[in-house]
């Protein structure tokens, strides 16, 4: 025999070299014992110890959005298996590449309520895209092989491998597969050339159309393509959360974010649209509001690269099934094709888009005694010139930073869209930073969110992978009391976060460092001193405690019946700065 | 609507499980089903009756399709086909009603496979018409127990 035979901690190793795993984040346990040995004498990859096997997971999930790579995680059976399940739940909504590898007790054992034993491959089955028991050391290589396959084609998502003790200490011979058939799995890419044409002849005849672009737009790096079918056609692009950076910002024809905190002219926009193309989204109710409401006028082309998508929630006239890039590349060829005066036939419509523009701009009022969370988003994106990778957890200050923070880029806003999971970001964060080390990584989260791994501040520190965390600290479940405010007659049922930690004493307990802003003036210099210093910062800006995210969509809405908040004024004088 | 729908899947361990799920996590209805090998052995059929209007059954021929194991989906009511139905039905039988039994058995073709002093066990098939009627005419004699195995369906050339 030729080949020698190694043992399955070898061959996991190994195949995470095929797959040029560079970072592992990984938290070790009794099953996974043999595989942490086996990686304490390798050098290629980096391992990231978390501080909570959710926090890792996360960590992988903010590699994978910010890089484009599949974001690769290890955890051991039992409890650390099931910490995970919240991180592959944040990541399966979003359509998120990442693999994570679970111990498992010995095959003999499954089924025996072994010690810290969990039926793993249950729990995960409804969120993660695919996943597996491996029982037999000679199946492991072709299995990882197909997990980081599913993970990262089709529509993306994580993939969950199972590895029983037993199978990790067990020896077979190493061949990592070249190829993987899987022959019920065969995603769609390229889109159906006579649709495609359909769609370019109704985006031609529409007199009000509006392009709406999701994270399909950004799995599919189909930023440029946008672009370029954007200009030709002069039409109008609203994004979603998830499809932040598929079209510049900054640009003329951007109409920002529609949906429940949409702007004014985006859901304006769409409601009075003749014709919505829709990119890489699926029509979340967030972004629909009442469907029999949502835009009563349009036909739709629906292009996506999973067909459940379509047609799940709204009617769609003119489906393409297919990745969005080459979709894209497609429909920009038909388009050129057309030889239409686009600026012409548009002018009318877009005028019309401008004037919504001038009448309800995005905007808050300033004050100069107390800080303005939008302000601080603001003023962190002319400091960073809108080239941070900005992450967030959920809530409030989510929404301010996706409407106050403009990006022009794909892949640096990364932020838990379809679960919305608290507690994402900061761990998020971290592995945005491990994928980026050169770039700047800030962290948007509340006060609430923030204590939700608050934990991998020792991560941080100890790996050092400098995080800025900015905090828009409300001492309250900011955006569930807004919903109290508004509809529940402001009845504020356990959202007061009042004994809220000192969180600059916190982050100098973990050897970070912590900064405050209580008043105005104070936001910028933070701001920039955070920057400037080399480690892992928390910014705590003691803000504005009744500020609300406006517009507003209220619950059952259509998305023209929007709110403005001009109603109540009483905000600032209730602040009372803590400590 | 009723539907049968035909679902070629790989022969794994923890298909059925990803097949349930999906009708059980997305609030569709399984009214019966059933599965067995096929020619090839790593392939197994399901056949799968589930209700609901136009969109909810596009969504769970597609939702089906998008799952790795499966391999191939027909909606059957786009096609001609031919569907049935096993049933094994426990009866009372003391003596004044045996003779009874036994004729109407009779009438649908169903065989006795199981017999007692006070019991006649009857196996029927059928489609779901015959196995309704059946049952209902054996109901005033007294039925102890029924057990089905969901329907079978298969395309016909």
């Amino acid at each position: 025999m030729s080949t020698k035979q190694i043992t399955g901690a070898e061959i996991f190793l190994e195949c995470l070299k095929k797959e040029k795993v560079d970072t592992l984040f990984c938290y070790p346990g009794g099953v996974v014992l043999k595989i942490f040995d086996v990686l304490y004498d390798q050098k290629d990859i980096r391992m990231i110890l978390p501080r909570h096997e959710q926090g890792g997971v996360h960590m992988a999930d903010g590699y994978a959005r910010s890089t484009g790579k599949v974001g690769v995680a290890l955890v051991t059976s039992g409890p650390g298996a099931t910490n995970v399940v919240t991180a592959l739940a944040t990541a399966y909504m979003d359509s998120i590449p990442i693999v994570v590898f679970t111990g498992q007790v010995p095959t003999a054992l499954i089924g025996n309520d072994a010690f810290q034993e969990a039926d793993i491959v249950g729990i995960t089955r409804p969120c993660t895209k695919y996943n597996f028991l491996v029982k037999d050391v000679n199946e492991l290589a072709k299995t990882v092989k197909e997990a980081f396959y599913l993970a990262s084609t089709g529509r993306p998502g994580p993939v969950l491998v199972d590895l029983p003790r037993d199978v990790v200490t067990n020896r077979a011979e190493f061949h990592y597969p070249d190829k993987v058939e899987i022959r019920s799995y065969n995603p769609t890419v390229t889109g159906n050339k006579w649709q495609i044409k359909q769609a370019a002849e109704a985006i031609a005849k529409a007199k009000k159309p509006v392009a709406y672009i999701g994270g399909g737009v950004i799995l599919s790096n189909a930023a440029p393509e946008i672009l370029e079918f954007a200009e030709i056609t002069k039409i109008p692009v609203t994004h979603t959360l998830m499809g932040i950076g598929g079209f510049p910002g900054t640009h003329p024809l951007s109409l920002g974010m529609l949906g429940m905190h949409g702007t004014y002219y985006a859901n304006m926009a769409i409601h009075n649209s003749d014709l919505i193309v829709a990119i890489g989204a699926r029509f979340d109710d967030r972004v629909t509001g009442k469907v029999e409401g949502f835009a009563p006028e349009a036909k739709i082309i629906h292009i996506d690269v999973d067909p459940t998508s379509i047609r799940k929630n709204v009617r769609v006239d003119i489906p393409i099934v297919g990745d969005v890039k080459h979709v894209m590349v497609d429909l920009n060829k038909e388009l050129h094709h057309i030889k239409e005066p686009w600026e012409a036939i548009r002018k009318s419509w877009l005028k019309q888009i401008e004037a919504w523009r001038e009448e309800r701009p995005l905007t808050y009022e300033y004050a100069d005694d107390v800080i303005k969370p939008q302000f601080v988003v603001e003023k962190l994106y002319e400091i960073t010139g809108g080239d941070a990778i900005i992450v967030t957890d959920v809530g409030q200050h989510q929404m301010w930073a996706a409407q106050y923070y403009k990006f022009d880029k794909p892949r640096n806003w990364l932020s838990s869209g379809g679960l919305g999971t608290m507690g994402y970001g900061f761990p998020a964060a971290i592995g945005a930073k491990v994928a980026h080390p050169d770039r700047n990584v800030f962290s948007i989260s509340g006060d609430g969110s923030i204590q939700m791994n608050i934990q991998e501040l020792a991560t941080t520190v100890e790996n050092n992978i400098p995080v800025k965390v900015v905090i828009l600290n409300n001492r309250y479940l900011g955006m569930v009391r807004q919903w109290q405010e508004l509809f529940y007659s402001e009845r504020y049922s356990s959202v007061d976060l009042g004994s809220t930690p000192d969180f600059v004493k916190l982050a100098e307990a973990y050897g970070a460092v912590g900064l405050r802003a209580v008043k105005p003036v104070e936001v910028v210099p933070v701001l920039k001193e955070a920057l400037k210093v080399k480690r892992t910062v928390f910014m705590d800006f003691v803000t504005a405690r009744y500020e609300k995210v406006f517009p507003m969509v209220p619950a059952g809405a259509a998305i023209n019946e929007m709110i403005f908040g001009e109603e109540k004024k009483k905000e600032v004088k209730k602040l009372k700065v803590v400590k | 609507m009723k539907h049968i729908i035909s679902v070629l899947v790989e022969n794994k361990f923890g298909v059925l499980s990803r097949v349930s799920g999906l009708f059980s996590g997305r609030g569709f209805n399984i009214e019966t089903i059933s599965i067995g090998p096929t020619l090839d052995p790593t392939i197994s059929q399901m056949t799968i009756e589930t209700t609901g209007d136009e969109r909810i059954l596009e969504q769970i021929i597609k939702q089906l399709n998008k799952l790795i194991d499966v391999i191939k989906v027909t909606d059957l009511a786009e096609k001609e086909y031919v569907e049935r139905e096993m049933c094994l039905i426990k009866v009372n039988a003391p003596t004044e009603h045996r003779a009874e039994a036994l004729r109407i058995a009779d009438i649908f073709r169903a065989r006795v496979v199981d017999s007692t002093q006070k019991t006649y066990t009857f196996q029927v098939t059928g489609d779901e018409k015959k196995l309704e009627a059946f049952i209902e005419l054996l109901r005033p004699i007294g039925i102890k127990e029924i057990v089905r195995t969901g329907k079978v369906a298969i395309t016909r050339e």
